[in-house]
């Protein structure tokens, strides 16, 4: 099994590789990379003119909803979706019903995964037993079954005392601890950011605070222990700046910000819509530019969709009822691509890092994130020229709790390949 | 009676409103409390007209008033009563109101905990809806009904200083008065400890004081609101003989205000917790005054939005 990639424009970061380049892929792994392969009789050959071709898109924060809760996402529907925004690899996140918090519940996630085929899924497991913030998981045997990370995600470590046994262990074992940064007795009931919006629609408000002392706190412990700590969708500029102080002290730290945390601010929510509603919540305009920012000049590393899918009836409902989160991976890219590459605010190989070469550093996957031979052959082709309206019709998902309805995407993907299969291709309309 | 100039399908909050149509309801609001005062207090105004009154919170006050007040306009007013109701057995408040909507109302009034309900509503429905409440988001026949009253005490509703007292951070009423004073010029005085009235209020334009006396000195009006105990509770104050003895109006400290001031207060009031139960009952009070007006600018909102012209009053 071969297939060739002529003339496209080749961005591997990793590999320091900007140019117009031949890629063929043999037995699902990079055979040849070279400025000119000839074609081969009877290979199937992708011209790539005028494309640009990435190392896969890694999307490092998921919600697939399976086991337990398949009426809003499954493993199937969510890798549908997966590689129609162009994603070679996602992580999943452990909040399903069983928590994916034992060796079996990861195990299954990555059977069903493989029976899908389509995109490799890495399960993230809990950091803490039934996601309660009291007793470790059993990391060694996670890790053993094929969990990549560690995360309690929406719950958080409460307790210092517990993040600081999960970073010390985990050190052990090489993997990283994604935090979800939120002091829930802070946030406690609240629905939206706290300040003049909150006060004024009279909806229950999160203070930045909830986000940035757990992010200081993380950093802190951090300090002394030297483990891999990555704060996921961070959303104010207090803990963009707490992390770029972080790294000058050279604690090691990685962060990702969500597309609707970059493209989106509070505001929104006066309309109470529940599309609007997400956790960590949408923050003010100088928060949207200073996590900009930190894109652009590296403190934070990664975008992550954090595509949280919920039934249409879920998020039907009065604000304050409709659960929180919104999907993303089908448009994380192609927003993103639009509104900060086209508007000259990031470049096409800064985004590529952060869709692809940082994600597969911070997830430890060695052999990912970057086109070199023998590694397996994982590639997003993208159009960057070509525009297209985003709507639900094309939506793999099950859900459409998403933000961007009706906005225009650039960068459509082309083709995802995951392990030189041809698992998404775009129609030509 | 004056050519309607009313424009808005529904009565979601003051936020909507402009000046010209807080003057509408108010002139109307006048006309109607003649009604109330005949011997038969009834006009067909809203013949033929259902309203359904959908309250998700307890309430008898607001309930009965505009129970009241849509009789009194002839429209025929069913109660959904929600603790008798299928959302105890689940069902959604979209599935309610189109079941009820499938009943062909003309106006749905709802009082719902959750701010934006009301909002929420007008996405979906095709019956004026009326926002009798909605978490701590809006109150807009409270701030009119207060406005109506301010009116008739103190002759005018421009030029005054208004005092709002107690726990802001949770009021529904404080925000629609805020809104409505604001609209109208006046100036607003916020009284409370930090935690119960944020600084950005001032952004409403409004004015924050920690200390009562500061706050009530020379203001026109005074409205105390309700203090919950279970905001003590969650540490908002430490306790309610704390804030007894430092946000309470007592005549002492009302004595500060202007000697023409009126002492207001939605209900239903705390007597000796936010204010002292002689003040309740004394001159300067004007509570049940706003109750009675509640009834002229319910029957004002209710026929502006659905009323025929040709059958206006007399």
């Amino acid at each position: 099994m071969k297939l060739l990639i002529k003339n496209g424009r080749l961005i591997d970061p990793a590999g320091a590789v900007d140019q117009i380049m031949d890629i063929l892929i043999e037995n699902g792994r990079f055979r040849e990379i070279a400025k000119s392969i000839k074609k081969i009789s009877g290979c199937p050959t992708i011209e790539a003119k005028d494309m640009v071709v990435s190392p896969g898109f890694i999307d490092m924060h998921t919600h697939l909803r399976e086991p337990g809760q398949e009426n809003k996402e499954s493993i199937e529907s969510g890798a549908r979706a997966a590689v129609h925004g162009g994603f070679t690899s996602i992580a999943c996140m452990a909040n399903t019903e069983p928590v994916n918090d034992n060796r079996s519940v990861t195990e299954y996630i990555i059977a069903r995964a493989r029976q899908v085929g389509l995109v490799n899924i890495f399960p993230v497991a809990a950091v803490s037993r039934g996601l309660l913030g009291e007793n470790l998981v059993e990391m060694a045997d996670l890790v053993e079954g094929g969990a990549v990370a560690f995360s309690d995600d929406g719950h958080c470590v409460m307790k210092a005392d517990l993040i600081r046994k999960a970073l010390e262990y985990a050190k052990m074992l090489d993997v990283p601890i994604i935090e979800h940064p939120e002091d829930h007795s802070i946030s406690a009931e609240g629905q939206v950011n706290e300040g003049f919006i909150s006060y004024k629609y009279g909806l229950r408000g999160m203070l930045k605070a909830a986000e940035e002392v757990i992010v200081a706190r993380d950093l802190i412990l951090q300090e002394r222990i030297q483990s891999r700590l990555h704060l996921t969708h961070i959303s104010t500029a207090g803990s963009v700046e707490l992390i770029r102080n972080a790294r000058k002290l050279k604690t090691p730290v990685s962060s990702d910000a969500t597309p609707h945390h970059l493209l989106l601010n509070e505001e929104l929510v006066q309309s109470y819509n529940p599309v609007y509603k997400v956790k960590p919540p949408l923050r003010t305009e100088a928060d949207r530019l200073e996590l900009i920012r930190g894109l652009q000049d590296g403190t934070i590393d990664c975008i992550a969709s954090d595509h949280a899918p919920h039934t249409r009836d879920d998020k039907d409902k009065e604000f304050e009822f409709a659960p929180f989160g919104v999907i993303g991976m089908e448009t994380s890219f192609a927003v993103v691509f639009d509104r900060l590459v086209r508007r000259k605010l990031l470049t096409i190989n800064r985004l590529v890092e952060l869709f692809s070469t940082n994600p597969a550093r911070v997830l430890g996957l060695k052999n990912r994130g970057r086109v070199k031979t023998g590694f397996p052959a994982d590639l997003t082709i993208f159009d960057p020229k070509k525009r297209f309206k985003i709507e639900e019709k094309e939506f793999r998902s099950k859900a459409n709790n998403c933000p961007f309805l009706g906005w225009e995407g650039q960068g459509a993907v082309a083709h995802t390949i995951v392990s030189g299969n041809i698992v998404y291709s775009f129609k030509t309309r | 009676m004056k050519e309607r100039t009313f424009r808005q399908d529904h009565l979601l909050g003051i936020e909507q409103l402009s000046v010209g149509d807080i003057e509408t309801i108010l002139e109307t609001a006048e006309a109607f409390i003649e009604v109330s005062s005949r011997e038969v207090k009834k006009v067909p105004a809203l013949k033929g007209k259902t309203v359904v009154n959908l309250f998700f919170e307890n309430s008898t006050r607001t309930r009965s008033s505009f129970e009241i007040a849509a009789k009194r306009l002839s429209a025929d007013l069913i109660n959904f009563n929600s603790s008798i109701s299928s959302l105890k057995k689940g069902e959604t408040l979209k599935d309610t109101v189109l079941t009820l909507e499938a009943m062909n109302p003309h106006i749905i009034v709802i009082r719902h905990s959750a701010s934006g309900s009301p909002h929420y509503l007008t996405t979906f429905a095709r019956s004026s809806i009326v926002n009798a409440g909605d978490g701590f988001h809006e109150h807009p026949t409270q701030a009119l009904l207060d406005a109506l009253t301010i009116q008739q005490r103190l002759k005018t509703l421009r030029g005054l200083k208004i005092a709002i007292v107690g726990d802001i951070l949770h009021s529904r009423v404080a925000r629609s008065n805020i809104l409505l004073h604001h609209k109208l010029g006046n100036e607003i005085a916020l009284i409370g400890p930090p935690s119960l009235v944020p600084l950005e209020f001032e952004k409403m334009g409004a004015r924050v004081h920690y200390d009562i006396r500061r706050g009530v000195k020379d203001a026109d009006v005074v409205m105390m609101l309700r203090v919950q105990e279970e905001r003590g509770a969650k540490n908002y104050f430490p306790s309610i003989r704390e804030y007894r003895n430092r946000f309470a109006i007592n005549r002492e400290i009302f004595a500060l205000a202007k000697k023409s001031a009126i002492l207001m207060h939605p209900g239903p009031i705390n007597r000796d917790v936010e204010i002292e139960t002689s003040m309740a009952d004394g001159e300067h009070s004007v509570i049940l005054q706003q109750v009675t007006n509640g009834i002229a600018v319910r029957m004002a909102v209710l026929y502006l939005l659905k009323g025929e012209i040709h059958e206006a009053l007399n």
